[in-house]
């Protein structure tokens, strides 16, 4: 039908279009190992992340340079958000919180090149990402705290005729952590990606070019805003739900 | 013409689900601003709030972002 | 062909994959989600691998350093910091004990000074003293000079007079004449 939403004043929406997965080389169906532009688009990302956080700090300088600072003040904002957030004992599973920030803060900047591919804004992505931190910290409780996980859902301090209520409710909020985790993510990035399209369809008009330009500029500064934020959103939650399992305690 | 009223009844849909939007922006607001009023009467203690705050618009903004992709789904993939 | 995508739709997955291949959203082209799951597990457990293996350490290692670096210059700052204080107060020893040494000196330059000056005076007031007793003593000799020549002069100008008048005088009521009126003149002459 998007196809279809073009009308006779010759504006062609197809705002969806710069999310569509092709393979690399060739034509035909994508199996499961085939090279797409997605898998291009992460293999940058991790070429990025390489350059930013081990090339860039080779030099292991005293004063560092931009490079290195930049990934000096990643490490610590993570590392800090960790040890706040989760406490002291949080910082075992750092590594894992500071994996899916940089994959994350980096394939939103990526996104944001033009002609490139986000592959933050597809739900599988965000999905698969949501589902490892909701599993690993389910199973982290139960291990970590053995049945008195399950006191997460008991809200003690409530009015024991409410408590149980709020254990259907907690244990249903629970259960949607993972679908607003993840579409949160995707949904963001692809609605600002989709906007920008949009607007810049509207440049076909000679009329309303220039604002259509203006509109594309507003709309990617508030986009870098965005890709920023909710990367720090992403892992921010995963550091909350982190300290529920290890803390699951009301 | 079957196709045509449930592709009118789809787009209708797409526009009314954007009016989700709006209320994220009044949760998103009323988060910010009141963070800000509180922020202004004891400004030490709102360093270390601003975790708190962006894990509130997040929560807040998802539901906006949940209206917009029911719009998207009624656009695209009804 | 919408209202057999609208039918399947139901049928979420195979709904979707039609969906894609008309246009619809990508997101939602089941087909490709074992690629995309693929590939990002690989990229995640690679990123995984970098970080742990090479980013961490190094950035934690060279964050320590830098730490322990700013901590030693701290600790050799503090130092440095103690030695100007002791500087500083030996300066301040040596500069008190020199004010207190020129003090001594000025005091004693102006004791000597005052015992010399003293000593001059002295021997001033002393000469001063003998010159003014010297110079009274010619004082009144010429005093009792000047009464005498008075006297004298008072005693024969009497003499005239009365001779002059014609009478005859007598040395003796003269003299005792003048005596008289010289001890008025005293008694009221001065002022």
């Amino acid at each position: 039908m998007a196809a279809e939403a073009e009308s006779e004043t010759g504006l062609v929406f197809h705002p969806m279009e710069q999310f569509k997965i092709e393979p690399l080389f060739g034509e035909g169906p994508i199996h499961w190992y085939t090279i797409t532009n997605q898998t291009l688009w992460m293999g940058i990302a991790v070429l990025v992340i390489f350059l930013l956080l081990v090339v860039g700090t080779s030099r292991r300088a005293l004063v560092p340079s931009r490079i290195q600072s930049i990934g000096e003040l990643a490490y610590g904002f993570i590392y800090r958000m960790v040890e706040d957030v989760v406490g002291k004992e949080g910082l075992k599973y750092f590594p894992y919180v500071m994996t899916l920030f940089m994959f994350i803060v980096v394939s939103n900047f990526l996104g944001l090149i033009p002609m490139s591919f986000t592959t933050t804004s597809h739900i599988a992505v965000t999905v698969v990402m949501a589902l490892l931190v909701f599993v690993g910290v389910t199973i982290l409780g139960f291990v970590k705290n053995g049945i008195g996980f399950l006191k997460l859902f008991w809200v003690s301090s409530a009015p024991l005729a409410l408590r149980p209520v709020l254990a259907i409710i907690e244990v249903i909020s629970y259960f949607v952590r993972p679908v607003s985790h993840s579409i949160r993510l995707a949904g963001n990035i692809m609605a600002g990606h989709a906007v920008i399209k949009v607007f810049a369809a509207f440049a076909a008009l000679l009329a309303v070019a220039p604002l259509s330009l203006l509109g594309v500029v507003a709309m990617f500064g508030m986009d870098m805003l965005v890709a920023f934020v909710q990367a720090y959103v992403f892992t921010i939650l995963t550091c909350v739900y982190l300290k529920d399992a290890l803390h699951p305690a009301h | 013409m079957e196709g045509d009223i449930v592709q009118m009844g789809a787009y209708i849909g797409a526009g009314l689900a954007c009016m989700g939007m709006g209320g994220a922006a009044v949760g998103v607001g009323s988060i910010v601003g009141n963070y800000l009023s509180g922020a202004l009467r004891n400004p030490s203690a709102a360093q270390s709030q601003t975790a708190m705050l962006f894990i509130g618009i997040a929560f807040s903004e998802a539901f906006g972002i949940f209206s917009f992709l029911v719009a998207l789904l009624l656009m695209f993939a009804v | 062909m919408t209202t057999e995508a609208t039918e399947a739709a139901m049928a979420a997955g195979h709904a979707a994959g039609a969906a894609a291949e008309k246009g619809g959203m990508p997101q939602l082209d089941f087909s490709t989600f074992p690629n995309q799951i693929f590939w990002l597990l690989v990229t995640l457990v690679v990123v995984y691998l970098i970080l742990t293996k090479l980013a961490l350490p190094r950035i934690s290692s060279v964050l320590a350093e830098r730490q322990g670096t700013i901590t030693n210059d701290l600790a050799a700052a503090e130092e440095l910091k103690l030695k100007a204080q002791e500087a500083e107060e030996a300066y301040n020893k040596a500069l008190a004990e020199a004010r207190a040494e020129a003090q001594r000196i000025a005091a004693e330059t102006r004791a000597a000074i005052q015992a010399d000056l003293d000593k001059a005076i002295a021997k001033a007031d002393d000469e001063i003293a003998a010159k003014t007793a010297q110079a009274q003593k010619a004082i009144a000799e010429i005093r009792a000079h000047a009464l005498e020549s008075v006297q004298e002069v008072a005693k024969d100008v009497a003499r005239e007079i009365v001779a002059v008048l014609g009478g005859k005088a007598d040395a003796r009521s003269i003299t005792a004449a003048v005596k008289a009126h010289l001890k008025d003149l005293k008694g009221e002459g001065r002022p």
